[in-house]
């Protein structure tokens, strides 16, 4: 084999995770009565833009999660050799900006470095002498042969770029029209024009990555592009897997804490006012640094540095989802406490259903709608707080990039003289566009779900 | 109502007890007093002796949690779970890996926590009710659909930017404010300007938005619409009625973070550089120190218990129909 392919938990996992929506949006279509709430959230053109917004993040963050070892070219004798390095298949997607690194930094789209070094003069009537100048870099714009066709080359690949940009429009306009015709009541311009602005967006870029750093590089020369879309990833991970780990521990000590009533419930709300009590950075740091000698002790377990910088993001999913179940496990245990007292629970119990059936088949099912908006509410918190975490030192480890550590990095060049300003501008526009479409989102699907906001929502 | 707040008081002791029981779990379970002895030293190649004194130093030399070798009552107390935890209620907190006593470092480092921590709550709060207020004023207009998605734009950005972008304008381009530093007294004010604004900015979204909601909830109410019927003005209604009926719920999140005021702001203290116990904290995380991190942890449970009294309590103040029993 070319390749040695990696399984790293979180790749699974979030794999897993992908699969397991997949798997409920086809249950949910063919069930008007789950369908429902959806379509209504549908309904609302802010949501498809943000969905697709959403979703074009989450294919690059599946992209990222399929790892491989590349096998080295054969040396001698012995078996295949493979690569220490771990790639992805969105580094071979990004291999035209992969690896080109230069000495340190370098702004957007230049040809030069920020810093000046002593370069040998090649030619005219001073070769051979030193000079202290910004030297060219060995990437960005280096197929120019001189720095005076810059404009030019710069602007001919962004209209390139938006030129394969209005034939895409042309494509998707062809491709709304006729999914209007075919559903009528969802808002496809919305979603249209949504994928659009990503392509007028992102297809200039394209053209340029090749031969410029479209975001500059960071102080060890990479580009700072290859470095925000690397981040995505971990983002996505952290906000989908930590509810992953929160939803089980959450549903059930909530439900059974208000079914059950008595000595339980005491028992599960001791749990959680003490778990609640704690300061939660300081819990999520006492977890992780714990965590984090465990795995220092443990380090033969792992055989790339990929695996132990995944684990520890394994480790930080899970922490995070260990103290924060309280919150939704608050709400269910009420609205369980409220429902147990209906007729149909009543009457199931004095049918003799055994609890474990009413809590899954009666109880489980009328709490989804809080379960729902709940995981989609707490997603952004989430995207944020891995900056946060990242900052105090307890977030991702070091070597990994998440837009954490990319702001972590920034906070010492805004103070460089010029400043450097791209690598936060770019974790900035990254993040916000992330978490300005999951709260929006978040916000349709809450309209859609909540039982309370009802505004013209006739049944289909 | 005494009795009440007694028996809470004595429900604080179990939770009290729960939290030292994770935190002596987290810290001394999962990696064994001779782990933290080789990290703290660093190297791989430690001498027993040298974990030996390590331990010594600080009290860890002890078994965990029954110590066989004594008589009485101290086959209990002489172990690292009652020397290291038990201490905690009485705040004794010993001694930092810098050998400062940590009682005394944060009697002093609470006051510069406090400057901060106090006006951006206050200030944050006035903010952010007057401004759900005039949404729901002219709710349904385009000025309260702007200033909803401002508040979901602002609520989008990580606090982090608001910090290092003010810092950067403010600071270091219109050097209107130092960049970083505190010296208490008169002159404290300069330092706090800018932490206490960011403080609120970065608070704003969120807050704002939930309680326009709850103005908005409280609007839809009969008593409401009497109000109007009766033919009182949409100021008075909202002044005299609603504020005070939105007042219950905003109460609930509010009053419950009063008393954790005194734990600073980790994000901002250190980002300011103001010697607070947020910054102590952050400092203590970094340095993996954990006889503070263990202090701040307890500190924090007990003002949160505190906290919850608060708001049982300040329940009765704002809603008569409330009795505690």
């Amino acid at each position: 084999m070319p390749f040695l392919p990696v399984f790293l938990p979180t790749d699974v996992l979030f794999w897993f995770l992908i699969a397991g929506v997949a798997g409920y949006a086809a249950y949910c279509l063919r069930r008007p009565h789950l369908a429902l709430p959806w379509r209504r959230v549908f309904r609302s053109g802010v949501a498809l833009a943000c969905a697709v917004i959403l979703a074009v993040f989450t294919l690059a963050a599946l992209l990222d999660s399929v790892h491989f070892r590349p096998r080295l070219p054969a040396e001698g004798s012995g078996g295949p050799a493979y690569s220490a390095e771990v790639l992805s298949l969105l580094d071979l997607a990004l291999s035209g900006i992969r690896g080109k690194n230069e000495r340190t930094y370098s702004a957007p789209l230049a040809t030069r470095l920020y810093a000046k070094e002593v370069v040998e003069v090649r030619e005219g009537p001073d070769a051979g002498k030193q000079v202290r100048e910004y030297p060219r870099l060995r990437y960005g714009g280096a197929h120019l042969a001189s720095e005076q066709d810059w404009v030019g080359d710069v602007f001919a690949r962004v209209g390139a770029g938006l030129v394969a940009a209005c034939v895409a429009a042309a494509l998707l306009g062809l491709a709304v029209r006729r999914l209007r015709r075919r559903a009528p009541d969802v808002p496809w311009k919305a979603g249209g024009a949504a994928l659009l602005a990503l392509l007028v967006l992102a297809l200039p870029i394209a053209f340029l990555a090749p031969y410029y750093h479209v975001l500059g590089t960071d102080k060890v020369g990479q580009d700072v592009l290859y470095l925000a879309l690397k981040s995505v990833r971990v983002s996505l991970i952290i906000g989908t897997l930590t509810t992953l780990v929160l939803l089980p521990i959450a549903i059930a000590l909530g439900l059974m804490a208000g079914y059950f009533r008595g000595w339980v419930d005491d028992a599960i709300q001791y749990v959680y006012t003490t778990l609640n009590s704690i300061p939660g950075v300081l819990l999520i740091a006492a977890f992780v640094l714990m965590l984090q000698v465990f795995l220092e002790r443990h380090s033969e377990w792992f055989y790339t540095a990929a695996e132990r910088a995944d684990a520890r993001l394994l480790v930080l999913c899970v922490v995070l989802g260990i103290t924060s179940w309280t919150g939704l496990a608050r709400l269910l245990r009420g609205e369980a406490l409220k429902l147990s007292q209906l007729d149909f629970v009543q009457a199931a119990h004095a049918f003799g259903v055994p609890d474990r059936r009413i809590l899954s088949r009666h109880l489980l099912p009328n709490v989804a709608h809080i379960v729902i908006i709940s995981v989609v509410m707490d997603f952004s918190g989430l995207v944020l707080a891995e900056a946060v975490l990242s900052y105090v030192g307890v977030g991702v480890d070091p070597a990994t990039t998440s837009f954490g550590t990319m702001i972590n990095a920034a906070r010492l060049e805004m103070g460089r003289e010029p400043i450097v300003w791209w690598s936060l501008a770019a974790a900035f526009v990254f993040m916000f566009v992330l978490v300005l479409a999951a709260n929006l989102f978040a916000d349709a699907v809450r309209d859609g779900f909540d039982p309370r906001v009802r505004v013209g929502g006739a049944p289909a | 109502m005494l009795a009440y707040i007694v028996r809470r008081a004595l429900y604080a002791i179990p939770i009290l007890v729960g939290v030292n029981i994770i935190t002596f779990a987290l810290f001394f379970l999962v990696n064994t007093p001779d782990d933290m002895a080789r990290m703290q030293l660093g190297t791989k190649r430690v001498t027993p002796e040298a974990i030996e004194k390590w331990k010594a130093e600080r009290g860890l030399d002890k078994p965990l949690f029954v110590n066989r070798g004594a008589v009485g009552w101290e086959k209990l107390t002489d172990t690292v779970f009652f020397q290291k935890s038990i201490r905690l209620f009485a705040f004794d907190f010993g001694f930092a890996e810098d050998q400062r006593d940590i009682a005394n470092e944060i009697r002093t480092r609470m006051w510069p926590s406090l400057a901060l921590a106090l006006p951006v709550f206050a200030l944050g709060l006035l903010v952010n009710i007057t401004f759900a207020m005039i949404l729901a004023f002219f709710r349904a207009t385009y000025l309260d659909f702007w200033g909803v998605t401002l508040c979901v734009a602002m609520m989008s950005v990580s606090g982090l930017f608001y910090i290092i972008g003010g810092q950067y304008l403010f600071s270091k381009v219109w050097h209107l404010f130092p960049i970083s530093g505190f010296i208490g007294g008169g002159s404290a004010g300069k330092f706090v300007f800018l932490p206490v604004v960011i403080g609120v900015v970065g608070g704003f979204g969120a807050s704002a938005r939930l309680y326009r909601t709850l103005f908005l909830e409280e609007m839809s109410r009969d008593y409401v619409r009497t109000a109007r019927a009766k033919g009182l003005g949409e100021a008075v209604v909202l002044f005299r009625h609603v504020l005070r009926n939105a007042l219950i719920p905003i109460l609930t999140g509010v009053v419950v973070v009063i008393p954790s005021l005194f734990l600073g702001s980790l994000i901002s203290e250190s980002f300011f550089g103001i010697p607070g116990l947020g910054s102590y904290t952050i400092d203590a995380i970094q340095a993996q120190d954990f006889a503070v991190v263990r202090a701040m942890v307890f500190i924090g449970s007990v003002l949160y218990i505190v906290g919850l009294l608060l708001t049982d309590i300040s329940y009765t103040v704002v809603d008569p129909r409330i009795r505690l029993e």
